[in-house]
């Protein structure tokens, strides 16, 4: 390298014949913050134009108002207003933080000792394991709610099942559209999405901890309360936040097995921006939960560190 | 109370992995209050014993009792030993304090009386004061004595030791190996500890069982480890050691007579059992308990013997010693010599290719069993 290339920027004058190119090209090679730019400026290019511009425009959008066809976009709270108004919203809303609470609790348990099993006690063949929890993956989203839907439905695999074995003479008609059947299709859709994770963190543990805690006189069950599920809690955490959040805002499938109980906000929602055809009221309904979620989740977070702290 | 000569008896233990065989048929008495170590180089079975006396390992064949208990229905964590472990096994979750009293909570001790314990068990490593801390603020040192103080604050009969020393530093270790020898010697309780470090083992140990594929060689005291090998594997690895084939020609004053190769007709003293006339032995014989000189009339010094030529086939330079690797007619592999420099001025003069003489204190070669 010449000497000024070694040089401190800005201080060195650039030599005589150095073209624009040359000295770019060793600008990008000195800093560090170019180089960081440089790299993370498709990805940047993505979020900002697919996600923050979206979202920019919800946030305007629900500070509008429209009649039938006519935008108003004189800046104002009337959405937020009348959110707040009809309790019809917040009910709704409760019922679907309360529906994927229960979905998460649901398959984090579920997957927590699927994925303690594969991280400890299944030494040969993980990856058969771990490729056949993802198998669901393999076919559509949709083609699995209904799936569900023949499964559970009045006419379904289980009600005729039961009626062939004599158990029933009617069909069972509580099986499908509510939320019960909401929850089961989406724990069972979201449910290697729990599991990977906690596999993860599982599978990090340093066995000789283990081994220690049980040195020290834990028996097997202290041992996995004080040692191994503390430390598969960012797991747990990561775990229920990727299940919860997106969950909340699921509507295909309330839409297909919820039935009018088992309706969430997505559904109310996608309503505004179809049938009711008020964008802003949508947008304001889309903020309002978005950041209540977000509150959730960062108050979950908060409260199971603290709760980890203490059993430990 | 049990045999205090046996307080860890280990009786015909094996244990296999399938279709290897890491321990076989291993006998060995651990007496109370000693410091006894394992040593042998990695995958002699040196841990896999030491991890059966913890639980973690169950023998296959043959029992071990601890203060007279059978163990083989002990689970390990019912047992009355604790482990410091290879990798320390601190709780990364935990403070210090806290990981120090984990082994405390089955004893329910009120909350004045566990943080004495605490801060007991910290002044005893000194690091009194370190108890919020978290463990990932801790250096290797101190991690060493955090996992050596949760472990003895529980008191346990036994205390075992699997490499505790490997991952520090020269210094350090060489501090902790004095510490972890007084700590043992005032608090009395017996300490079993792996290593592969000969070294270490010589300096902190009673005694020493040298194990190789899963038996034991010998078990001695660290002197007569080093000076009275039972076979030519524990004197290689023990230190370093010159062998020259040879045979009993006779013997004389208590001493063998040999025919070695190279030395010729010599006496040496035969520490692993008696062998008749025209047996094939190796004659042993440490590089440190070999004069060299660079002149014949220099040779003869007091008491010494031999006097035989040489020649300097290599020569390395250590500050408080050298070594030589020395040619002799008729020897296959040159002699290891390792010369103390005393005189400032002279030593370091020994240069390759150089004629030597080496000689030697009657009482240096010994005999070993051909292998």
């Amino acid at each position: 390298m010449s000497e000024g290339a070694l040089a401190r920027p800005g201080t060195a004058p650039a030599a005589a014949g150095d073209d624009l190119l040359t000295r770019w090209r060793r600008r990008y090679l000195r800093s560090e913050g170019i180089r960081g730019w440089c790299l993370s400026a498709p990805a940047l290019f993505v979020v900002i134009a697919a996600l923050a511009v979206p979202i920019g425009l919800l946030v305007l959008f629900s500070f509008w108002t429209q009649d039938y066809v006519h935008i108003d976009t004189s800046l104002t709270l009337h959405n937020y207003q009348l959110i707040a108004r009809r309790t019809v919203y917040l009910e709704v809303f409760l019922r679907s933080v309360a529906i994927s609470g229960l979905v998460t609790l649901m398959t984090v348990t579920l997957a927590y000792p699927l994925a303690y099993y594969v991280a400890f006690d299944v030494t040969r063949k993980k990856m058969v394991w771990l490729i056949l929890i993802t198998l669901p993956f393999w076919t559509s989203y949709l083609l699995r709610v209904f799936a569900w839907k023949i499964i559970l439905g009045y006419g379904g695999v289980v009600n005729s099942g039961l009626q062939w074995l004599g158990l029933i003479e009617e069909p069972l008609s509580f099986l499908l559209y509510n939320p019960f059947a909401v929850i089961l299709t989406l724990a069972h859709a979201w449910a290697a999405f729990a599991i990977l994770p906690i596999y993860v963190s599982l599978e990090k543990i340093d066995r000789s901890l283990l081994e220690a805690a049980t040195d020290l006189g834990d028996g097997p069950i202290e041992r996995f309360w004080r040692v191994t599920f503390p430390l598969s809690m960012p797991g747990v955490i990561a775990a229920a936040i990727v299940i919860f959040i997106p969950t909340v805002g699921d509507y295909v499938t309330p839409a297909l097995v919820g039935g009018p109980s088992g309706l969430m906000i997505a559904n109310l929602i996608q309503t505004q921006f179809s049938k009711a055809n008020d964008w802003p009221l949508g947008a304001a309904l889309s903020i309002a939960s978005m950041v209540t979620v977000t509150l959730i989740a960062c108050l979950f977070v908060w409260f199971s560190k603290k709760a980890t702290a203490r059993i430990a | 109370m049990s045999d205090p000569a046996r307080f860890i008896d280990i009786q015909k233990v094996t244990k296999r992995f399938g279709s290897v065989t890491a321990v076989d048929a291993v006998d060995l008495q651990i007496a109370r209050g000693e410091f006894f170590s394992l040593l042998g180089a990695s995958g002699c079975g040196k841990t896999t014993l030491l991890r059966m006396l913890a639980g973690f390992e169950s023998p296959t064949e043959g029992e071990i009792l601890i203060d007279g208990q059978p163990m083989a229905a002990v689970a390990a964590h019912r047992r009355p030993t604790n482990m410091v472990f290879q990798s320390y096994a601190i709780f990364p979750h935990l403070n210090v304090g806290q990981n120090i009293a984990y082994g405390l909570r089955k004893e329910r001790l009120p909350k004045l009386e566990l943080k004495k314990r605490v801060d007991e068990a910290l002044e005893m490593i000194k690091l009194s004061g370190y108890a919020s801390r978290r463990a990932d603020q801790l250096s290797g040192g101190q991690r060493q004595r955090v996992a050596l103080a949760r472990a003895l604050i529980r008191r346990p009969k036994v205390l075992l030791l699997d490499e505790p020393l490997g991952a520090l530093d020269k210094k350090l270790r060489e501090e902790m190996q004095l510490e972890l020898r007084q700590l043992q010697e005032s608090l009395g309780i017996t300490f079993v500890f792996v290593t592969h470090d000969q070294e270490e083992a010589l300096t902190m140990s009673d005694r020493i069982a040298v194990m190789s594929a899963g038996n034991v060689l010998q078990v001695d005291d660290p002197h007569s480890l080093y000076e009275r090998p039972s076979c030519a594997q524990v004197a290689a690895f023990i230190g370093s050691m010159n062998f020259l084939k040879g045979k009993v020609r006779g013997r004389e004053n208590g001493h063998a007579v040999v025919e070695a190769e190279g030395l010729g007709t010599i006496r040496a003293e035969a520490v692993a059992g008696e062998f008749g006339e025209g047996a094939p032995i190796l004659l042993a014989i440490r590089p440190e308990k070999l004069a060299i000189t660079d002149s014949a009339e220099r040779a003869p010094l007091d008491n010494y013997v031999g006097a035989i030529e040489g020649k300097i086939a290599a020569a390395s330079y250590l500050g408080d010693r050298s070594h030589y690797y020395v040619t002799l007619p008729g020897v296959q592999r040159p002699l290891a010599v390792a010369a103390q420099n005393v005189d400032r001025e002279t030593e370091g003069w020994l240069q390759s290719g150089a004629p030597v003489w080496l000689s030697w204190q009657p009482k240096g070669p010994i005999l070993l069993p051909a292998e």
